[in-house]
């Protein structure tokens, strides 16, 4: 019996060190960039030498995160970058929500066939419309204060519209809205509820899940952006965070202010990450459920 | 079957519309555009009308020729040899510029040769670093999809255990998902560093300075593997989470039956864990396989295709050419390509993983 038990026993110790061993794997990267970004650069490549790179030993201090602020317009880069994150999230709970619930829940002529055309663009990766799109965006019109001008480039509309709706956000919200009691929505129709009484007040309510997991999965594919506002944005006005990056590529290269700034830009997501890890993986984990 | 409560043309265009006209204009047309521009020479911006040139941007780009050459003889019949004993053969630049026995070669360059026997056969392409794109493109699909697929079911299988604390490592593991890619690849840079580099101080730690440091990322014959063990480091997690949740689906009672029966662990993974994950695994194969396809931002921050053009990738070059050269035409090409190989290849999955009767 005691043999047993010292036997489960070492087991146990074996798993949670091979579950320590694969976590540091995952985690060093990151730890070595927070570390870095409090340390001066010479002593930041003289630590890689040793464990000391993954601790906040030495001359520590917040210098390169004032050496960043006042390298590039930092709060702007933030702050562009919201915009266009939250913006785009909002509006394509909206639009998307919507779309579904049309779908779902009214019987409509087209409906089948538009819903079909709008999954088939689920394999369309964006990378191989990313040029022609560059194209469109260059002369799209649009109406502003001073009237009618051509192109979007550089500008927040064209970080914007053109992710509002996809074909992953539309099916996460169809795949939902299928599970609800159509029942529900045939009463209320019968009891004379409007269409989008009923969007709002029965069908939202019930829907905290599926736009928890949206919203997720748009922050992070727009936060994350790179490829089109590499190509669309020139402007310093508009540049979202990880386009900023260039700056610190510039001339004189300083290490340990790439790393302040890359902690900046990473540590708020990863602590949003940390608190919500359920909806997260949850979120990720509900793309994986068509099969 | 549904009642006529549930029947309004004008809501639904109303509800569905926009997120309809969105989808349309910013993914459809670009999409069409793609194609009807890969077949003309249209430039960004150009002082010239664009014209339709058919099939000359896909003839530029996917051209190959072979071209096999006897070494040079002198008057005598003897072999030429250059000093270091190797044979001499004739330079291809005389077949592929102005030899007009050689037409259908000129313009062309030597993108690999091989001998055989005597005599040599050169591979001619009209657009080597394309097709050096496309190889590489290939080969990191070919190594990633199947490895970090693999890797993620091993750290679900993992994880999917009932032990104290077990969230903390899911939580872990996940961690580089959300993180972005291009912060991802610029911290690799310093793990990568042929100096300072965390790879190299950890491997001569290990070895007590026995193995010699490798600048990883500007070594022609490590930099792609480079980017490869990275891109897979950080998605794995995420197909983690989508095995998982195939796990989840599969019945205990399966398991508690099996054990019952007494199967050992490797037969009941063999036997009621792997069939159920059959969708699960065409879907994270075909998902890989798209992501890895599309490889851009890791080449884009880490080599910029170098060294040697050892890590150019097709979408690497469809930017380059359409936004950097600002060859819309190209460009769209070359995205075209990459569309109908995605989606062979996609299609390809769903056959080969199909059920038979």
């Amino acid at each position: 019996m005691a043999i047993s038990a010292d036997n489960h026993g070492l087991r146990l110790v074996v798993r949670y060190a091979v579950l320590t061993l694969i976590a540091i794997i995952f985690i060093f990267p990151l730890v070595f960039m927070v570390m870095s970004s409090l340390k001066p650069d010479q002593q930041l490549l003289a630590d890689t030498a040793s464990l000391r790179a993954f601790l906040p030993v030495g001359d520590i201090s917040l210098d390169n995160y004032w050496a960043a602020f006042k390298r590039a317009p930092v709060a702007l880069f933030v702050m562009n970058s919201i915009i266009v994150t939250g913006v785009t999230v909002a509006l394509s709970l909206f639009f998307c929500s919507t779309a579904a619930f049309a779908f779902v829940f009214i019987n409509w002529r087209g409906r089948d066939v538009i819903l079909s055309i709008i999954l088939a663009t689920l394999i369309v990766p964006f990378e191989t419309i990313a040029i022609p799109l560059l194209l469109i965006s260059s002369k799209l019109p649009w109406i502003g204060l001073d009237g009618v001008t051509f192109g979007w480039l550089n500008s927040y509309r064209v970080q914007i519209i053109p992710f509002i709706v996809d074909g992953l956000t539309i099916f996460l919200f169809v795949q939902f809205f299928k599970d609800l009691p159509s029942e529900l929505i045939e009463a209320a129709r019968v009891e004379g509820a409007s269409w989008f009484q009923i969007y709002r007040r029965i069908v939202m309510p019930l829907s905290g899940p599926v736009l928890a997991t949206a919203a997720i999965l748009k922050f992070l594919v727009m936060y994350n952006q790179y490829l089109w506002p590499l190509m669309v944005v020139q402007e310093e006005g508009y540049r979202p965070v990880m386009v900023g990056l260039q700056y610190f590529f510039q001339l004189n290269r300083a290490w340990g202010e790439i790393m302040a700034y890359l902690s900046m830009i990473t540590v708020p997501v990863l602590a949003f990450y940390l608190y919500l890890q359920k909806a997260f993986i949850a979120s990720i984990a509900s793309t994986g459920v068509k099969g | 079957m549904a009642s006529q409560f549930l029947k309004s043309n004008r809501t639904g265009w109303l509800m569905a519309g926009p997120a309809a006209f969105l989808i349309g204009m910013f993914i459809i047309l670009p999409f069409v555009f793609a194609i009807i521009l890969s077949f003309t020479n249209q430039r960004l911006i150009s002082p010239n009308p664009t014209e339709f040139t058919g099939l000359s941007n896909y003839r530029q780009l996917l051209s190959v020729a072979t071209l096999t050459l006897d070494p040079i003889k002198d008057a005598a019949g003897v072999m030429q040899k250059a000093a270091d004993g190797t044979l001499e053969y004739p330079a291809i630049r005389s077949f592929t510029r102005g030899n007009p026995d050689f037409a259908h070669l000129a313009g062309m360059r030597e993108w690999f040769s091989f001998g055989w026997g005597e005599s040599r056969t050169y591979v001619l392409a009209r657009d080597v670093v394309f097709l050096t794109a496309l190889v590489n493109t290939f080969i990191f699909v070919l190594v990633v999809a199947p490895v970090q697929g693999a890797l993620a079911l091993g750290l679900a299988l993992l994880i999917n255990q009932k032990m104290r604390g077990i969230n903390v490592f899911r939580t872990i593991y996940f961690m580089p998902v959300v993180v972005s890619i291009v912060v991802v690849s610029l911290l690799w840079r310093f793990i990568y560093d042929g100096d300072s580099g965390l790879l190299n101080n950890l491997l001569g730690a290990i070895s007590f300075g026995a193995i010699p440091r490798v600048d990883w990322l500007g070594n022609p014959n490590t930099a792609l593997g480079a980017i490869m063990a990275m891109s897979i480091w950080q998605a794995v997690g995420f197909h983690m989470v989508i095995w998982l949740s195939g796990l989840q689906t599969i019945s205990p009672t399966l398991y508690e039956a099996g054990a019952i029966e007494g199967a050992t662990k490797w037969q009941s993974f063999r036997y009621i864990t792997w069939p159920g994950l059959k969708n699960t695994a065409i879907l994270v194969l075909i998902v890989i396989t798209m992501q890895a396809f599309a490889v851009f931002a890791q080449i884009d921050v880490m080599t910029n295709g170098g060294p040697l053009d050892s890590t150019q990738t097709i979408v690497f070059q469809a930017i380059e050419r359409g936004y950097g050269k600002q060859d819309i035409s190209g460009g769209s090409t070359i995205s075209v390509i990459l569309f109908v190989l995605v989606l062979s290849i996609s299609l390809f999955q769903r056959w080969i993983t199909r059920e038979r009767p």
